[in-house]
């Protein structure tokens, strides 16, 4: 087993079977970016934007989740195989709640008429 | 040297440091794996595998929170003003400030750099502590106000200094604890029906996430041990890496429970 300490620079590739290490010129912009995001999401949600402000919300949480899981857990440079099990796991989150949504709306008639009868 | 990797019956000896002479390799690699490489790939398959099930099992209580939030917004609307967003958003950066501690750790002992290693989980741990510390600050002001989950849910306005300042005065407030018929009806009429419903949603979620990141603690306490201990260098760093790897999750979860729970408009 020859283990060749990383010595040299940051930037290294290890075709050698190591992993590979993340360079602080990636680390630190990724930190930046994801405060920076941190911000405009709560700028974001002082604007009145109505019914978009949800999926703005979301869309900048995406991007947040994205940096962190591509480069402060190296799925970026991992096993194609490990980030394709988050990615299912993804899938079939949306699934279910997709699915719990479409139905969640499905006594709604009902519950209203309920209401009506028994105002609070 | 003649040995071949699978070696036989005195390798099955505690894992101490006893055979470390006769084999070159690693006092951490188990016996029942090839090479380090493939202990490491195994142990970060199953770390995924587990953060796969830690995905489903707060997708379950996502879900709770879109049913609910679809069904009866006018109760999330009425409901996110009784959080924080400071704090809320003060908790983001903390988070994330520990997730790049929790990098520069993995980063650290990929390069045997032991100290780094140890400075940088205790600046994690630090981050974690101070995070719970901001979330007790967030509980008890919710726990005196009244605002817990549904069936506990009684709003007492009195004890909100600041926010509502025509409810009562804080001096007598604090003086005498949970006074209803003395001054006004702290109850709020504007209240919608079940509107302890978000703070059920509220505190499953958050206390679920608290309870990762103390199992968090935990888990960075064992590593840093180890580090103090020199268990770790290039060629042995597993265990930093899969616990980075779960440290990062429970941010990850904390990246969408912010915007979810304390930018509702």
């Amino acid at each position: 087993m020859a283990h060749n300490t990383i010595t040299t620079s940051d930037e290294q590739a290890h075709a050698d079977g190591h992993p590979h290490v993340m360079p602080l010129s990636v680390l630190l912009p990724t930190f930046a970016a994801l405060i920076a995001l941190t911000v405009i999401t709560v700028s974001a949600s002082k604007l009145s934007i109505g019914a978009a402000e949800i999926w703005v919300a979301m869309g900048i949480a995406t991007i947040k989740a994205t940096l962190v899981a591509l480069y402060f857990m190296h799925l970026r440079y991992d096993k194609p195989f490990n980030a394709l099990l988050i990615l299912f796991s993804l899938v079939f989150a949306a699934i279910f709640v997709g699915m719990a949504l479409v139905d969640s709306q499905a006594y709604q008639p009902e519950i209203s008429a309920y209401d009506l009868q028994q105002p609070k | 040297m003649t040995h071949t990797p699978v070696h036989p019956a005195p390798a099955a000896q505690p894992d101490q440091h006893g055979h470390a002479e006769e084999h070159h390799h690693s006092p951490f690699l188990a016996h029942h794996f090839e090479s380090s490489e493939q202990q490491f790939d195994s142990g970060k398959l199953g770390m995924w595998l587990f953060l796969v099930t830690e995905i489903m099992f707060f997708s379950g209580l996502f879900c709770a929170y879109a049913v609910y939030r679809s069904s009866h917004p006018e109760i999330f609307i009425y409901a996110h003003k009784f959080l924080d967003t400071n704090l809320g958003a003060i908790n983001t950066v903390v988070l994330l400030v520990s997730s790049l501690t929790m990098a520069l750790a993995v980063r650290a002992a990929q390069m045997s750099q032991r100290k780094a290693l140890i400075i940088n989980l205790i600046l994690t741990l630090i981050c974690a502590g101070g995070f719970l510390g901001i979330k007790y600050v967030e509980y008890s002001h919710k726990w005196h106000a009244g605002l817990l989950w549904a069936g506990q849910f009684h709003p007492d306005f009195s004890h909100l200094e600041g926010a509502h300042q025509e409810h009562g005065e804080p001096a007598s407030a604090e003086s005498s604890h949970g006074h209803t018929e003395s001054s006004h009806d702290t109850t709020d009429p504007s209240a919608p029906r079940n509107a302890g419903i978000f703070f059920s949603i509220y505190f499953c979620l958050t206390g679920l996430h608290g309870i990762h990141i103390l199992a968090g603690m935990g888990a960075i306490i064992w590593i840093l041990v180890r580090s103090i201990r020199g268990d770790f260098s290039a060629d042995y760093y597993g265990p930093v890496d899969f616990v980075g790897l779960y440290w990062h999750l429970v941010d990850l979860v904390w990246i969408y429970l912010f915007p979810l729970l304390y930018l509702i408009h």
